[in-house]
C-alpha cells in the first residue's frame, strides 16, 4: 500500500515538474519556431534594415517593416495618453474617497470589461467610435477623417487596457499603510495633500509597473484595432489618418500568405518582432518592480 | 469631585464658554461606534497641562480609539461614527468651522511603528513647515537641525540629511517621526504605544525624551505595558472595555486601586 | 492659501469620480450598443441554425455553426490547459515551496509569458500546423488556443494557491501524506475557489480570442464532426460577417456578438460569485 502511494507519488510529481517546465519553455519554443519560419528573409536583408526600412512592396519582394513598428507605436502611446489619467483618478478616487459599496460595484464592472473579447470591443468600436470619430472628434481638431484611423484605434485600445491597469493601481494603492496618512494628516495636510506626497509618492514603483503592463498589452492587442484603424500602410503623424499596427499585418494578410514568395517568412518575422518587443517591455517593467521590491 | 469639575459641569449645563486655564484638551460625552458595537462609552476626560497622562488598559478597552478621535483621524475609517465634543483649547475640533488641517498641527502624532514618509529625512522634517507654505530655505534648516537635535538624532544623521528615511533604524526612524511632529510647534503630543516595537534602548531614550518635552508640551500616552506608566506617568486614565474606570495620580492608583477591575489589572499587570 | 487648498481637492475628487463613474457607464454603453443591434437579430433560427448558401453571401440561416465550434475548441482547449496547467501550478506551491527565490523567477517567468498577444500564438500554431502537416483543423485551433490559456490558468491557479498558509502544507505532511497527496487531497481543496476561477477564466478567453484561431481552426458553414475538420468559431463569426455586403450576414454577426457577450457576462460574473463562495466556506 505504501509502495502504491510513493509510485504515484514519484509519478505524478514527475508529471508536474514536465509540464511546468514545458510551460516556461514556451517562448523559447515559440520564438525559434518563429526565427526558423522567418530564416529565408534573412538571407537577402539584415534584422536591423528589415525593422527600419519603409518600403513595403511584397510582390516585388521588399519587405519594409518600420511602417508597422510606428503604426503600433502611435496608436500604443495615444491609448496610453487617453487611459493613463482615468486610471489614476478613478483609482485614488475607489480607495482614497469613496465608499465600500462602490468598490464592490467596480470590481465586478472591471471583471466584464477586462473579459470583453477584443472582437466585441472591434464591433463596439465600428459602431461607435469610428462615427465620432469622424463626425465630431476630427471636426473639433479641424481635420478630415473617415473615422477608421489611429485615433479610433487609440480610444478602442485604452478601454481595452483600462481594466487590468485599474486593478493594478487598486491593488498599489491599498497597500500603502494607513499610518502613513495618519503621519501626514497630523502634520496638518489636507487629505488631498496626504494623497499627492504620501501615498502616490509610496506608489510610483506600482504605478509605472501597471502603466508598463498596460503599454506592452496595448502594443499586442489585434482584432479590435484591425476593425477601427483603417489598415492603410504609410507613416503619418496625423491621427485622424489611417494606419496598420504590427499585429493588423500579421492577421490582415494570412490568406494571401503562401501565395507570394517569402510573404509567409515575412508575417512570421513580424510574428517575431513582436513577440521580442513585447516580451522585453514587459521583462524590462517587471525587474524594475522586483528590484524596487527587494528596498 | 473637586471644586474645578461642580465648575465645569455647571457652566456647560448653562452652555457658557470659560476659557480654562488648567487644561488644554477636554473630551465630552464622546461616543463611537463600530457598526452596531459600542466601543467608546461615555467618554469624560480633562487632559492637565504640561504632563503626560497616559491612558492605560488591556488590549481592545478602546484607548487607540480615543487618541485618534482626539485629531479626528477617525475620518480615515469610515466605518467609524463618533458623537460627542473634543474641546482643543476652546475649540470643538469634531465640529470646528475652522480650517481642520491647521487645528491638527497643535496635536503631533507618535504611531506605534514608525512611519517615514517616503522622503528624505531633511524632507520628513521639513514637511510640515513645506505645508504651511514657508519657503525661507534658512528658516527650514534651521528648524530641522533643532528639532533634530532635539530627539537626540542630530549628530547622527547631519552628514545624510538626504538620504531616504528608511535607512535609518527603526529606533531612529521612530525619532524622526518625533522630530517631524515637534516641527510643526504643536501644543499636544498624541503617542500611542510609541515603543512597542522598538528595542529596550531605543525606548528608553524616547521616554526620557517624553520627561523632557512635557516642560513644553502636553503628552497624552497610550500603553499597555503597566512598567511604563508606572515609570513616566504623572495622571494615569484606567480605560476598561470602552469606558474610563478610573483615573488620578500614579500613586493614587496604583497605591489604592479602587475599583476591582483595576486591582485585577495590576495584580495580572505585575 | 487654504482656500486653494480646499479648492484643489474638491476639483480632483470631482474629476476623480467623473472618471470612476464614466467607466461604469462605458461598460453599460458598449453591453446595450451589443445588445440593442443583436436583439433583432437574435431569433430562434439563429441559434437552431448553421448558414445557409455559404456564410458570406447566404442571407439564411443562423449561426450554429459558430457556437458548436466555439464550444468545441473552448472546452477542449481548457481540458487541456487544465491538464498541463494544474499539475505546474500544484507543482509551484508544493515541492518548491521552499526554494522562494525559484519560486519568484518562476512566478516572474509566468507572469512575462501571460503578456504574449495572442496573434503571436496563432501565427506560431499556424507554424506548427504547417510542419505536422495539419489542415486547418478542430485540432490545430484546440492546441493553439490551449497554448493560449494555460498560463492564465496556471496564473490565476498559483496566485489562490500561494495564499494558503505554510503551516497547512506542514500539518498535513507531518501526519504522513506524500507530497501528491497533500497536493491532491488538501491544496486542491482549499484552492478550490482559485480552481473554479482559473478554469472559468480560461474558458472565457478561450471562447472569445480570435486571433489565435484566425489561422487555426478555418472556417466554414458546417458543425465539425470530427477532429480534421475547420471549426467556426463565434469571434470570427463576427469578424467575417460583419463586413458583407448582405444585411442579413451583417444581422448574423451582430448576433453571435450578443451571445458571444451573454457568455462572456455570465463567466465574468460567475467566476467572481463562485470565488466568493467558496472561499467563504473554506477553514482559515
Amino acid at each position: 500500500m505504501l509502495y502504491r502511494r510513493v509510485l504515484f507519488d514519484k509519478i505524478s510529481g514527475f508529471w508536474m515538474v514536465t509540464t511546468l517546465v514545458t510551460i516556461l519553455l514556451l517562448p523559447m519554443i515559440i520564438g525559434t519556431g518563429l526565427y526558423i519560419k522567418a530564416l529565408p528573409l534573412f538571407e537577402h536583408q539584415s534584422v536591423t534594415s528589415l525593422a527600419s526600412s519603409s518600403i513595403w512592396a511584397p510582390n516585388s519582394g521588399k519587405f519594409g517593416f518600420w511602417p508597422f513598428i510606428a503604426g503600433s507605436l502611435y496608436v500604443t502611446v495615444l491609448s496610453f495618453l487617453f487611459a493613463a489619467p482615468i486610471c489614476l483618478l478613478s483609482a485614488i478616487y475607489l480607495t482614497q474617497f469613496s465608499s465600500t459599496k462602490l468598490i464592490q460595484v467596480m470590481h465586478p464592472v472591471i471583471d466584464v470589461l477586462a473579459g470583453l473579447p477584443s472582437v466585441i470591443y472591434g464591433v463596439w468600436g465600428i459602431l461607435i467610435v469610428v462615427p465620432f470619430t469622424s463626425k465630431i472628434a476630427a471636426p473639433f481638431f479641424n481635420a478630415t477623417s473617415s473615422g477608421y484611423s489611429i485615433f479610433a484605434g487609440g480610444l478602442v485600445l485604452a478601454i481595452m487596457c483600462i481594466p487590468y491597469m485599474l486593478n493594478m493601481l487598486i491593488e498599489v494603492f491599498n497597500t500603502v499603510p494607513v499610518g502613513l496618512k495618519e503621519a501626514s494628516l497630523s502634520l496638518g495636510a489636507t487629505f488631498w495633500e496626504s494623497i499627492k506626497h504620501v501615498v502616490i509618492r509610496k506608489s510610483y514603483p506600482g504605478i509605472i509597473s501597471a502603466f508598463g503592463l498596460g503599454i506592452a498589452k496595448a502594443f499586442g492587442e489585434t482584432i479590435a484595432v484591425m476593425m477601427v484603424v483603417g489598415n492603410q500602410v504609410r507613416i503619418t503623424r496625423n491621427p485622424f489618418d489611417s494606419g496598420y499596427p504590427l499585429p493588423a499585418l500579421i492577421a490582415n494578410n494570412y490568406g494571401e500568405m503562401l501565395s507570394i514568395p517569402m510573404y509567409d517568412s515575412a508575417l512570421m518575422f513580424a510574428a517575431l518582432l513582436l513577440l521580442v518587443i513585447i516580451m522585453a517591455i514587459n521583462f524590462i517593467f517587471r525587474l524594475f518592480i522586483y528590484k524596487t521590491r527587494e528596498q | 469631585m473637586n471644586s474645578y469639575q461642580t465648575l465645569n459641569n455647571l457652566v456647560l449645563e448653562n452652555n457658557v464658554q470659560i476659557p480654562e486655564p488648567e487644561s488644554i484638551l477636554t473630551v465630552k460625552n464622546l461616543n463611537v461606534y463600530v457598526h452596531q458595537h459600542h466601543i467608546l462609552k461615555d467618554i469624560n476626560l480633562t487632559i492637565p497641562k504640561n504632563k503626560i497622562t497616559v491612558l492605560l488598559g488591556p488590549s481592545g478597552c478602546g484607548k487607540t480609539t480615543l487618541l485618534k478621535c482626539m485629531n479626528k483621524l477617525t475620518d480615515l475609517h469610515k466605518e467609524l461614527k463618533v458623537t460627542g465634543n473634543i474641546f482643543i483649547e476652546g475649540d470643538d475640533i469634531l465640529h470646528t468651522q475652522t480650517y481642520l488641517p491647521e487645528l491638527r498641527q497643535k496635536m503631533g502624532l507618535l504611531s506605534q511603528r514608525p512611519f517615514p514618509l517616503p522622503m528624505s529625512i531633511y524632507k520628513n522634517v521639513a514637511y510640515g513647515l513645506k505645508l504651511k507654505g514657508i519657503r525661507d530655505k534658512k528658516l527650514i534648516d534651521y528648524s530641522v537641525e533643532k528639532n533634530l537635535s532635539e530627539v537626540g538624532l542630530w549628530n547622527e544623521v547631519k552628514d545624510r540629511l538626504h538620504s531616504p528615511a528608511t535607512s535609518l533604524s527603526i529606533g531612529q526612524q521612530q525619532r524622526l517621526c518625533l522630530a517631524r511632529g515637534l516641527a510643526v510647534k504643536p501644543r499636544i503630543i498624541l503617542a500611542d504605544e510609541p515603543t512597542s516595537a522598538l528595542d529596550p534602548i531605543s525606548s528608553k531614550i524616547i521616554e526620557n525624551l517624553f520627561k523632557d518635552l512635557k516642560k513644553h508640551y502636553t503628552i497624552i500616552l497610550v500603553t499597555h505595558v503597566l512598567r511604563q506608566a508606572v515609570r513616566i506617568a504623572d495622571h494615569v486614565v484606567f480605560m476598561y472595555n470602552g469606558e474610563i474606570i478610573e483615573q488620578g495620580s500614579p500613586n493614587e492608583l496604583f497605591k489604592n486601586p479602587k475599583t476591582q477591575k483595576l486591582k485585577e489589572y495590576l495584580t495580572d499587570g505585575n | 492659501m487654504n482656500r486653494r487648498k480646499i479648492i484643489e481637492e474638491r476639483l480632483f475628487k470631482l474629476l476623480a469620480g467623473i472618471a470612476t463613474y464614466s467607466l461604469i457607464a462605458i461598460l453599460a454603453f458598449i453591453i446595450l450598443v451589443i445588445f440593442v443591434k443583436g436583439f433583432n437579430a437574435l431569433t430562434f433560427d439563429m441559434i437552431i441554425k448553421t448558414p445557409k448558401g455559404g456564410f458570406y453571401y447566404g442571407g439564411e440561416g443562423g449561426v450554429l455553426n459558430a457556437i458548436i465550434g466555439s464550444l468545441y475548441i473552448a472546452f477542449g482547449a481548457t481540458l487541456i490547459a487544465a491538464i498541463i496547467g494544474i499539475p505546474a501550478a500544484l507543482y509551484i506551491n508544493v515541492h518548491l515551496i521552499k526554494k522562494k527565490r525559484t519560486q519568484n523567477t518562476i512566478r516572474f517567468l509566468l507572469d512575462a509569458l501571460w503578456g504574449i498577444p495572442s496573434i503571436v500564438y496563432g501565427a506560431f500554431g499556424f507554424t506548427l500546423m504547417l510542419f505536422l502537416g495539419m489542415n486547418a483543423s478542430l485540432l490545430a485551433g484546440i492546441i493553439t488556443v490551449a497554448l493560449l490559456i494555460t498560463p492564465i490558468m496556471v496564473r490565476t491557479f498559483d496566485e489562490v494557491l500561494s495564499t494558503i498558509p505554510i503551516g497547512l502544507h506542514e500539518a498535513t505532511l507531518a501526519l504522513g501524506s506524500t507530497k501528491t497527496e497533500m497536493a491532491l487531497k488538501v491544496l486542491f481543496k482549499q484552492g478550490f475557489s482559485g480552481f473554479i476561477t482559473a478554469i472559468l477564466l480560461a474558458f472565457g478567453r478561450g471562447i472569445g480570442d480570435a486571433a489565435s484561431v484566425l489561422f487555426t481552426a478555418g472556417y466554414t458553414d458546417l458543425i465539425p464532426v470530427n477532429l480534421d475538420e475547420p471549426a467556426a468559431t463565434l469571434p470570427l463569426a463576427i469578424f467575417f460577417q460583419l463586413g458583407s455586403p448582405i444585411p442579413e450576414v451583417r444581422e448574423r454577426a451582430f448576433a453571435s456578438a450578443t451571445i458571444l457577450t451573454f457568455i462572456i457576462l455570465a463567466i465574468s460574473l460567475g467566476a467572481r460569485f463562485l470565488s466568493k463562495q467558496y472561499s467563504k466556506s473554506n477553514l482559515k
